[in-house]
């Protein structure tokens, strides 16, 4: 199934894409596809970024082809 | 004519809406990149009370966007400041100043004294005080924050809707500046902006509230978009159970061998741990010096470098000591992990 997945701040930086078309095998959640996307990415708190299906915050979804995920780290600045 | 006319021709505001304006306070919490414009528009729709807090003072960086400073303003209080020119601006609003940070010990007091609050901060710790403070006094506030050329928007606990902690359960130590990272200034102009524009909606009870809704700005790729957030009712009730969750973040600093001297103030986070560290505010300095160490390097740091220059200058300027080296780019650069 291909999923896209949009990127935002630090996500977006570790990434240098604002998104991307994955193409995954088997039944997926989205926290397990959020996994396997910052796996090895050089941001500090992993567990803080959020994700988003079909501009839903939700992680316990569970993928299905044409789905568009977002991973959202939090910001502070202002 | 009325100064207000403009706006009572909109059936949304009328004269009843107007009146509500009037009778409305609203807290302005960090009065910096968001907090200006927000400030400027809520005087300039006659909202009866504001508040502005802030124990920041101006500097020549702040200029390029927190637009109610001038040159003359720098090293003056930003909420006294504020305060004035805001004065000159809608005389008819009575302003609070607070020139001090929100604490655990103060906010409910604080935040229970306005209708609404509007989060101009930079940083995660008062983020979480201000929406647990919300939740244990039952208002609503409108959140904005910023990195580099995105960000974000929502209103939480407007009407028992989502809060913060539905969207962000665990806080996070990447306290990312404004300062830290660069931004231009018309980001924060944007996104204080839309906050004003929440906090009249919600005073004003029109139209839609960005409320179990998060935005989501890109300055640069010109994009938007739009997240569904759900309420978290466990996270709530916790709140409503055990009070307010405070947020101490600590961190590790990569070198445990080395001396370091943090001049910020207590209550600036992250906080490092280790018995080579050192923690004397600026205004302190004089009263403690002799706790330094002067016979081996000593690396001095505060948030962003600069405080700590200052204070390398007065520390070798008025008690001779020459084995500081500054940390230029502040404690982001020098944390572990």
């Amino acid at each position: 199934m291909k999923v896209t997945v949009k990127y935002f701040g630090l996500v977006a930086e570790a990434t240098e894409k604002s998104e991307e078309v994955l193409d995954l095998n088997g039944t997926l959640t989205a926290l397990e596809l959020k996994v396997q996307c910052l796996n090895g990415l050089a941001i500090a708190d992993k567990e803080s970024v959020q994700i988003a299906v079909n501009q839903n915050l939700d992680d316990t979804i569970t993928l299905k082809d044409g789905d568009e995920v977002a991973l959202l780290p939090p910001f502070a600045g202002g | 004519m009325s100064r207000y006319d403009r706006q009572i021709k909109l059936t949304e505001v009328g004269p009843g809406g107007q009146g509500k304006l009037r009778n409305a306070k609203v807290l302005i919490v960090g009065v910096g990149g968001l907090g200006c414009p927000a400030a400027m528009y809520l005087a300039g729709a006659g909202v009866g009370k504001i508040g502005l807090m802030d124990h920041d003072k101006v500097d020549m960086s702040n200029l390029h966007r927190q637009v109610l400073f001038q040159e003359s303003d720098v090293a003056r209080s930003k909420a006294v400041v504020a305060k004035e020119r805001l004065e000159k601006q809608n005389s008819e609003v009575r302003f609070e100043v607070f020139e001090v940070p929100l604490t655990v010990e103060n906010a409910e007091n604080i935040i229970n004294q306005y209708d609404v609050v509007l989060d101009g901060t930079d940083n995660f710790e008062t983020k979480y005080l201000i929406n647990d403070a919300c939740i244990l006094t039952n208002k609503p506030w409108v959140f904005a924050s910023i990195y580099k050329n995105e960000g974000q928007l929502s209103v939480f606990n407007y009407k028992n809707g989502p809060t913060y902690r539905c969207v962000f359960p665990k806080s996070t130590r990447q306290n990312i500046s404004c300062e830290a990272t660069g931004v231009l200034g018309v980001l924060p102009g944007i996104l204080g902006t839309l906050q004003a524009a929440e906090v009249l909606k919600i005073i004003l009870g029109a139209g839609e509230v960005m409320s179990g809704r998060l935005k989501l700005i890109n300055m640069m790729r010109a994009s938007e978009q739009i997240i569904k957030i759900n309420k978290r009712p466990e996270e709530v009730e916790k709140i409503r159970k055990n009070g307010i969750a405070p947020v101490y973040i600590d961190c590790d600093l990569k070198n445990k061998e080395q001396w370091y001297l943090d001049v910020r103030e207590v209550f600036e986070q992250p906080k490092p741990k280790g018995k080579k560290v050192l923690s004397i505010p600026m205004s302190d300095l004089t009263l403690r010096y002799q706790e330094i160490p002067n016979n081996q390097e000593v690396f001095v740091f505060c948030q962003s470098g600069k405080r700590s220059k200052n204070a390398i200058e007065i520390l070798k300027n008025e008690f001779g000591f020459h084995n500081l080296k500054n940390v230029e780019g502040g404690i982001e650069t020098i944390i572990d992990g």
